[in-house]
Protein backbone atom coordinates (compact mmCIF):
# COMPACT_ATOMS: atom_id res chain seq x y z
CA UNK A 1 0.00 0.00 0.00
CA UNK A 2 1.31 3.21 -1.19
CA UNK A 3 2.17 6.02 1.78
CA UNK A 4 2.08 9.75 0.98
CA UNK A 5 3.93 11.81 3.60
CA UNK A 6 2.62 15.04 3.12
CA UNK A 7 3.91 16.16 6.20
CA UNK A 8 5.97 20.22 6.60
CA UNK A 9 4.29 20.75 2.87
CA UNK A 10 2.24 23.87 2.39
CA UNK A 11 -0.69 24.16 -0.26
CA UNK A 12 -1.19 23.06 -2.72
CA UNK A 13 1.75 20.57 -2.42
CA UNK A 14 -0.56 18.09 -0.04
CA UNK A 15 -3.62 18.19 -3.25
CA UNK A 16 -1.01 17.97 -5.74
CA UNK A 17 0.24 14.79 -5.02
CA UNK A 18 -2.43 13.40 -3.55
CA UNK A 19 -3.92 13.97 -6.89
CA UNK A 20 -1.19 12.18 -8.40
CA UNK A 21 -1.97 9.01 -6.59
CA UNK A 22 -5.56 8.95 -7.20
CA UNK A 23 -4.85 8.93 -11.06
CA UNK A 24 -2.84 6.00 -10.33
CA UNK A 25 -6.03 4.00 -9.92
CA UNK A 26 -4.71 2.39 -6.42
CA UNK A 27 -7.20 0.52 -4.57
CA UNK A 28 -5.75 1.95 -1.17
CA UNK A 29 -3.59 4.16 -0.33
CA UNK A 30 -2.64 5.76 3.23
CA UNK A 31 -2.23 9.76 3.76
CA UNK A 32 -0.16 11.56 5.98
CA UNK A 33 -1.12 15.17 7.14
CA UNK A 34 -0.27 17.46 10.29
CA UNK A 35 -1.61 21.04 8.98
CA UNK A 36 -5.24 22.05 9.52
CA UNK A 37 -5.13 23.44 5.61
CA UNK A 38 -3.63 20.33 4.28
CA UNK A 39 -6.28 18.20 6.06
CA UNK A 40 -9.09 20.28 4.75
CA UNK A 41 -7.49 20.51 1.41
CA UNK A 42 -6.80 16.91 1.00
CA UNK A 43 -10.53 15.93 2.32
CA UNK A 44 -12.27 18.26 -0.27
CA UNK A 45 -10.37 16.56 -3.13
CA UNK A 46 -11.04 12.81 -1.73
CA UNK A 47 -14.99 13.78 -1.66
CA UNK A 48 -14.61 16.00 -5.12
CA UNK A 49 -13.24 12.15 -6.31
CA UNK A 50 -16.08 10.45 -4.54
CA UNK A 51 -13.37 8.26 -2.30
CA UNK A 52 -14.06 7.52 1.22
CA UNK A 53 -11.65 7.49 3.67
CA UNK A 54 -11.38 6.46 7.29
CA UNK A 55 -9.56 8.87 9.69
CA UNK A 56 -6.78 8.32 12.41
CA UNK A 57 -5.55 10.73 14.73
CA UNK A 58 -1.67 10.23 16.05
CA UNK A 59 -0.11 12.67 18.50
CA UNK A 60 1.65 14.43 16.16
CA UNK A 61 -0.27 13.88 12.41
CA UNK A 62 -3.64 12.70 11.36
CA UNK A 63 -3.18 9.60 8.72
CA UNK A 64 -6.05 9.17 5.98
CA UNK A 65 -7.16 5.79 5.04
CA UNK A 66 -8.40 5.69 1.12
CA UNK A 67 -10.30 2.80 -0.07
CA UNK A 68 -11.96 2.56 -3.60
CA UNK B 1 3.79 42.39 18.30
CA UNK B 2 3.15 41.22 21.75
CA UNK B 3 4.96 43.67 24.34
CA UNK B 4 5.48 46.34 21.53
CA UNK B 5 4.88 49.62 22.62
CA UNK B 6 4.36 51.72 19.72
CA UNK B 7 4.42 55.48 21.26
CA UNK B 8 1.63 57.52 19.71
CA UNK B 9 2.43 61.53 18.60
CA UNK B 10 -0.21 64.57 18.30
CA UNK B 11 0.79 63.59 14.76
CA UNK B 12 0.18 60.43 14.41
CA UNK B 13 -3.85 60.07 13.29
CA UNK B 14 -4.00 56.24 12.00
CA UNK B 15 -1.65 53.19 13.23
CA UNK B 16 -1.76 49.57 13.97
CA UNK B 17 -4.67 49.31 16.98
CA UNK B 18 -7.45 49.28 14.53
CA UNK B 19 -6.34 46.82 11.73
CA UNK B 20 -6.57 50.14 9.07
CA UNK B 21 -4.51 49.63 5.44
CA UNK B 22 -1.88 52.00 6.05
CA UNK B 23 -0.56 54.58 8.74
CA UNK B 24 -1.52 58.23 8.27
CA UNK B 25 0.65 60.59 10.04
CA UNK B 26 0.30 64.79 9.98
CA UNK B 27 2.17 67.25 8.65
CA UNK B 28 0.97 70.27 7.92
CA UNK B 29 -2.70 71.67 8.75
CA UNK B 30 -4.15 70.49 5.54
CA UNK B 31 -1.70 67.41 4.58
CA UNK B 32 -1.23 64.07 6.08
CA UNK B 33 0.88 61.25 4.47
CA UNK B 34 -0.61 57.87 4.41
CA UNK B 35 2.65 55.35 4.67
CA UNK B 36 2.32 51.66 3.44
CA UNK B 37 4.51 48.69 2.28
CA UNK B 38 3.66 45.23 0.95
CA UNK B 39 5.64 42.73 -1.11
CA UNK B 40 4.58 39.26 -2.18
CA UNK B 41 5.60 36.08 -3.84
CA UNK B 42 4.59 35.10 -7.42
CA UNK B 43 0.47 34.59 -8.22
CA UNK B 44 1.28 34.25 -12.00
CA UNK B 45 4.09 32.68 -13.71
CA UNK B 46 4.11 35.98 -16.26
CA UNK B 47 6.83 38.43 -14.62
CA UNK B 48 5.16 41.68 -15.99
CA UNK B 49 1.55 40.42 -14.69
CA UNK B 50 3.36 39.47 -11.30
CA UNK B 51 5.31 42.90 -11.48
CA UNK B 52 1.56 44.83 -12.20
CA UNK B 53 -0.40 42.35 -9.39
CA UNK B 54 2.50 43.19 -7.01
CA UNK B 55 2.33 46.99 -7.48
CA UNK B 56 -1.27 47.21 -7.91
CA UNK B 57 -1.33 45.10 -4.11
CA UNK B 58 0.78 48.16 -2.82
CA UNK B 59 -0.82 50.78 -4.07
CA UNK B 60 -4.29 49.85 -3.17
CA UNK B 61 -3.63 50.75 0.39
CA UNK B 62 -3.30 54.26 -0.38
CA UNK B 63 -6.44 53.88 -2.41
CA UNK B 64 -8.12 52.44 0.40
CA UNK B 65 -7.38 55.55 2.92
CA UNK B 66 -8.86 57.49 0.00
CA UNK B 67 -5.78 58.92 -0.79
CA UNK B 68 -3.68 59.96 -3.52
CA UNK B 69 -0.34 58.11 -4.79
CA UNK B 70 2.84 59.74 -4.41
CA UNK B 71 6.14 57.99 -4.48
CA UNK B 72 7.03 54.93 -4.08
CA UNK B 73 9.95 52.45 -3.73
CA UNK B 74 10.54 49.26 -5.24
CA UNK B 75 11.28 46.32 -2.09
CA UNK B 76 13.02 43.44 -3.79
CA UNK B 77 14.02 40.06 -2.72
CA UNK B 78 15.50 38.48 -5.52
CA UNK B 79 16.36 34.82 -6.38
CA UNK B 80 18.49 34.83 -8.95
CA UNK B 81 18.77 31.11 -9.32
CA UNK B 82 15.62 30.47 -10.15
CA UNK B 83 14.91 34.19 -12.08
CA UNK B 84 16.57 35.35 -14.81
CA UNK B 85 17.91 39.33 -14.90
CA UNK B 86 15.55 39.43 -18.11
CA UNK B 87 12.43 38.34 -15.85
CA UNK B 88 13.36 40.36 -12.80
CA UNK B 89 13.19 43.71 -15.32
CA UNK B 90 10.20 42.36 -16.60
CA UNK B 91 9.17 42.19 -12.72
CA UNK B 92 10.04 45.78 -12.52
CA UNK B 93 8.53 47.08 -15.49
CA UNK B 94 5.23 45.66 -14.73
CA UNK B 95 5.24 47.82 -11.13
CA UNK B 96 6.54 50.93 -12.93
CA UNK B 97 3.98 51.05 -15.20
CA UNK B 98 1.03 50.25 -12.22
CA UNK B 99 3.00 53.71 -10.60
CA UNK B 100 2.49 55.78 -13.14
CA UNK B 101 -0.74 54.66 -13.85
CA UNK B 102 -1.78 55.64 -9.78
CA UNK B 103 -0.19 58.67 -10.60
CA UNK B 104 2.99 58.71 -9.02
CA UNK B 105 6.67 58.30 -9.31
CA UNK B 106 8.99 55.58 -8.43
CA UNK B 107 12.17 57.13 -6.14
CA UNK B 108 14.12 53.86 -5.95
CA UNK B 109 14.12 50.95 -4.14
CA UNK B 110 16.14 48.30 -2.15
CA UNK B 111 17.09 44.71 -3.32
CA UNK B 112 18.00 41.55 -1.31
CA UNK B 113 19.22 37.86 -2.45
CA UNK B 114 16.46 35.47 -1.12
CA UNK B 115 15.55 31.84 -1.86
CA UNK B 116 12.12 32.83 -3.01
CA UNK B 117 11.28 35.98 -5.25
CA UNK B 118 9.11 39.01 -3.80
CA UNK B 119 8.20 41.89 -5.10
CA UNK B 120 6.21 45.23 -3.82
CA UNK B 121 6.25 48.58 -3.12
CA UNK B 122 6.91 50.89 0.33
CA UNK B 123 4.05 53.75 -0.87
CA UNK B 124 3.35 57.29 0.26
CA UNK B 125 0.36 59.34 -0.16
CA UNK B 126 -1.28 62.42 0.72
CA UNK B 127 -5.12 63.04 1.95
CA UNK B 128 -6.72 66.15 3.89
CA UNK B 129 -6.49 64.71 7.71
CA UNK B 130 -9.96 65.50 7.81
CA UNK B 131 -10.85 62.90 4.70
CA UNK B 132 -8.99 60.08 5.37
CA UNK B 133 -11.74 57.11 4.84
CA UNK B 134 -11.00 54.57 8.07
CA UNK B 135 -11.89 51.20 7.87
CA UNK B 136 -14.20 51.06 11.12
CA UNK B 137 -16.75 54.18 10.84
CA UNK B 138 -19.83 52.00 9.38
CA UNK B 139 -23.31 53.37 10.48
CA UNK B 140 -26.48 51.49 10.90
CA UNK B 141 -28.05 52.01 7.19
CA UNK B 142 -25.24 51.72 5.11
CA UNK B 143 -24.84 49.57 1.95
CA UNK B 144 -21.56 47.86 1.59
CA UNK B 145 -20.20 47.46 -2.47
CA UNK B 146 -17.16 45.54 -3.33
CA UNK B 147 -15.45 46.57 -6.16
CA UNK B 148 -13.87 43.35 -7.67
CA UNK B 149 -14.75 40.15 -7.82
CA UNK B 150 -13.14 37.37 -4.83
CA UNK B 151 -11.76 34.31 -5.56
CA UNK B 152 -7.82 34.71 -6.47
CA UNK B 153 -6.60 32.74 -3.34
CA UNK B 154 -7.73 29.57 -4.97
CA UNK B 155 -6.92 30.46 -8.47
CA UNK B 156 -3.40 31.39 -7.65
CA UNK B 157 -2.97 28.37 -5.23
CA UNK B 158 -4.45 26.37 -8.45
CA UNK B 159 -1.66 28.28 -10.75
CA UNK B 160 1.14 26.80 -8.43
CA UNK B 161 -0.37 23.30 -8.66
CA UNK B 162 -0.78 23.72 -12.28
CA UNK B 163 -4.25 22.56 -12.24
CA UNK B 164 -5.97 26.10 -13.29
CA UNK B 165 -7.81 26.62 -16.32
CA UNK B 166 -6.32 29.34 -18.57
CA UNK B 167 -10.09 31.35 -18.33
CA UNK B 168 -9.37 31.38 -14.61
CA UNK B 169 -5.79 32.55 -14.87
CA UNK B 170 -6.49 35.47 -17.39
CA UNK B 171 -9.64 36.67 -15.06
CA UNK B 172 -7.30 36.97 -11.72
CA UNK B 173 -4.77 38.31 -13.21
CA UNK B 174 -6.53 41.16 -14.76
CA UNK B 175 -8.45 41.53 -11.60
CA UNK B 176 -5.28 41.83 -9.77
CA UNK B 177 -3.60 44.06 -11.59
CA UNK B 178 -6.82 46.23 -11.95
CA UNK B 179 -5.67 49.49 -10.00
CA UNK B 180 -8.73 50.90 -7.19
CA UNK B 181 -7.69 53.86 -7.97
CA UNK B 182 -10.83 55.36 -10.05
CA UNK B 183 -12.99 53.20 -7.82
CA UNK B 184 -11.43 55.26 -4.11
CA UNK B 185 -12.06 58.52 -6.16
CA UNK B 186 -15.68 58.18 -6.51
CA UNK B 187 -16.00 57.31 -3.43
CA UNK B 188 -14.49 59.70 -2.24
CA UNK B 189 -16.55 62.24 -4.31
CA UNK B 190 -19.76 60.67 -3.51
CA UNK B 191 -19.13 60.71 0.58
CA UNK B 192 -18.44 57.53 1.94
CA UNK B 193 -18.87 56.20 5.82
CA UNK B 194 -15.67 53.45 5.39
CA UNK B 195 -13.99 51.65 3.12
CA UNK B 196 -10.92 49.05 3.29
CA UNK B 197 -9.13 46.48 0.37
CA UNK B 198 -9.90 42.84 0.64
CA UNK B 199 -6.66 40.99 0.79
CA UNK B 200 -5.48 38.66 3.21
CA UNK B 201 -7.92 38.58 5.55
CA UNK B 202 -10.58 37.30 2.97
CA UNK B 203 -13.64 38.96 2.33
CA UNK B 204 -15.66 38.19 6.09
CA UNK B 205 -12.00 38.86 7.89
CA UNK B 206 -11.53 42.48 5.99
CA UNK B 207 -15.65 43.18 6.17
CA UNK B 208 -15.54 41.90 10.08
CA UNK B 209 -12.87 44.45 10.92
CA UNK B 210 -15.17 47.01 9.92
CA UNK B 211 -17.64 46.40 12.57
CA UNK B 212 -17.54 47.81 15.72
CA UNK B 213 -19.39 46.79 19.00
CA UNK B 214 -22.46 49.01 17.69
CA UNK B 215 -22.90 47.69 14.19
CA UNK B 216 -22.90 44.73 12.45
CA UNK B 217 -23.76 43.41 8.76
CA UNK B 218 -25.92 41.11 7.27
CA UNK B 219 -24.51 40.02 3.37
CA UNK B 220 -26.42 38.79 0.82
CA UNK B 221 -24.39 35.58 -0.57
CA UNK B 222 -25.90 36.24 -4.12
CA UNK B 223 -24.67 39.30 -4.27
CA UNK B 224 -21.63 39.43 -3.84
CA UNK B 225 -19.37 38.81 -7.19
CA UNK B 226 -16.73 35.55 -7.19
CA UNK B 227 -14.95 34.42 -10.15
CA UNK B 228 -16.93 31.60 -11.48
CA UNK B 229 -14.11 29.09 -11.81
CA UNK B 230 -13.41 29.43 -8.06
CA UNK B 231 -16.36 26.94 -7.23
CA UNK B 232 -14.19 24.00 -8.63
CA UNK B 233 -11.51 24.94 -7.72
CA UNK B 234 -12.59 25.31 -3.67
CA UNK B 235 -14.39 21.85 -4.35
CA UNK B 236 -10.72 20.29 -5.34
CA UNK B 237 -9.30 21.60 -2.05
CA UNK B 238 -6.78 24.39 -3.74
CA UNK B 239 -7.27 26.95 -0.68
CA UNK B 240 -4.21 28.75 0.28
CA UNK B 241 -3.39 27.97 4.44
CA UNK B 242 -4.12 31.55 5.24
CA UNK B 243 -7.68 30.84 3.93
CA UNK B 244 -7.76 28.14 6.93
CA UNK B 245 -6.47 31.00 9.69
CA UNK B 246 -8.65 33.31 8.52
CA UNK B 247 -11.93 31.20 9.20
CA UNK B 248 -10.53 29.58 12.37
CA UNK B 249 -9.94 33.37 13.58
CA UNK B 250 -13.02 34.41 12.53
CA UNK B 251 -15.62 31.93 12.23
CA UNK B 252 -16.78 32.79 15.72
CA UNK B 253 -18.60 36.09 14.35
CA UNK B 254 -19.98 34.68 11.22
CA UNK B 255 -23.50 33.14 11.36
CA UNK B 256 -24.79 31.57 8.25
CA UNK B 257 -28.99 32.27 8.05
CA UNK B 258 -29.31 29.62 4.42
CA UNK B 259 -29.33 26.51 4.22
CA UNK B 260 -28.60 26.16 0.45
CA UNK B 261 -24.76 27.36 1.27
CA UNK B 262 -22.45 24.28 0.90
CA UNK B 263 -19.66 24.57 2.72
CA UNK B 264 -16.86 25.33 -0.30
CA UNK B 265 -18.88 27.96 -1.15
CA UNK B 266 -18.41 29.81 2.47
CA UNK B 267 -15.05 28.75 2.63
CA UNK B 268 -14.48 30.75 -0.23
CA UNK B 269 -16.09 34.24 1.51
CA UNK B 270 -12.20 33.23 3.79
CA UNK B 271 -10.44 32.54 0.89
CA UNK B 272 -6.93 34.94 1.46
CA UNK B 273 -7.21 37.48 -1.65
CA UNK B 274 -4.28 39.16 -3.08
CA UNK B 275 -5.38 42.64 -4.40
CA UNK B 276 -8.70 42.60 -4.14
CA UNK B 277 -11.20 45.29 -4.60
CA UNK B 278 -12.29 48.10 -2.12
CA UNK B 279 -15.12 46.89 0.70
CA UNK B 280 -17.37 50.28 1.00
CA UNK B 281 -19.79 51.55 3.27
CA UNK B 282 -21.92 54.07 2.21
CA UNK B 283 -25.11 56.08 3.37
CA UNK B 284 -28.08 53.59 2.19
CA UNK B 285 -29.28 56.82 -0.13
CA UNK B 286 -25.80 57.23 -1.76
CA UNK B 287 -25.58 53.30 -2.29
CA UNK B 288 -27.42 53.55 -5.99
CA UNK B 289 -25.83 56.51 -7.46
CA UNK B 290 -22.05 55.11 -6.15
CA UNK B 291 -22.94 51.64 -7.80
CA UNK B 292 -24.01 53.49 -10.93
CA UNK B 293 -21.11 55.83 -11.29
CA UNK B 294 -18.57 52.75 -10.64
CA UNK B 295 -19.99 50.51 -13.58
CA UNK B 296 -19.67 53.88 -15.56
CA UNK B 297 -16.50 54.10 -14.72
CA UNK B 298 -15.99 50.80 -16.03
CA UNK B 299 -15.94 48.68 -12.58
CA UNK B 300 -18.94 46.90 -13.90
CA UNK B 301 -18.43 43.85 -11.63
CA UNK B 302 -19.17 46.11 -8.57
CA UNK B 303 -22.10 45.24 -6.56
CA UNK B 304 -24.10 45.92 -3.22
CA UNK B 305 -23.39 43.16 -1.28
CA UNK B 306 -24.55 43.82 2.09
CA UNK B 307 -25.85 46.13 4.63
CA UNK B 308 -25.03 47.37 8.30
CA UNK B 309 -27.23 47.46 11.25
CA UNK B 310 -27.29 48.54 14.72
CA UNK B 311 -26.40 45.50 16.78
CA UNK B 312 -24.65 45.18 20.55
CA UNK B 313 -22.26 42.84 19.65
CA UNK B 314 -19.67 42.31 16.31
CA UNK B 315 -20.91 39.70 13.77
CA UNK B 316 -21.32 38.85 10.24
CA UNK B 317 -25.24 37.22 9.28
CA UNK B 318 -24.91 35.64 5.84
CA UNK B 319 -28.33 35.68 4.28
Amino acid sequence: MNQIDTRGLSCPQPVVLVLSEIKTGNDEFEILLDSEASRENVKRLLSKNKLEFDIKENSDHTVYHVTR
Amino acid sequence: MKGLKYPHTPNTLVAFDTSDDAGAYQISEDIAIIQTVDFITPVVNDPYKFGQIAAANSLSDVFAMGAKVCTALNVVAYDSCHITKEMLNEILRGGLDKVIEAGGVVLGGHTIEDLEMKYGLSVTGIVHPNKIVRNNTIKPGDKIILTKPIGMGVITTSIKADMAPQSAIDKAAFHMSYLNKTASEIAVEIGVNAMTDVTGFGLLGHLFEMTNNSVSVRLDYNSIPIIEEAFELAESGLFPGGSYRNKKYYEPNIFLDRKDCTQDQLMLLYDAQTSGGLMISVPGEKADKLLDKLKLAGIEWSSIIGEVFDSKDRKIIIG
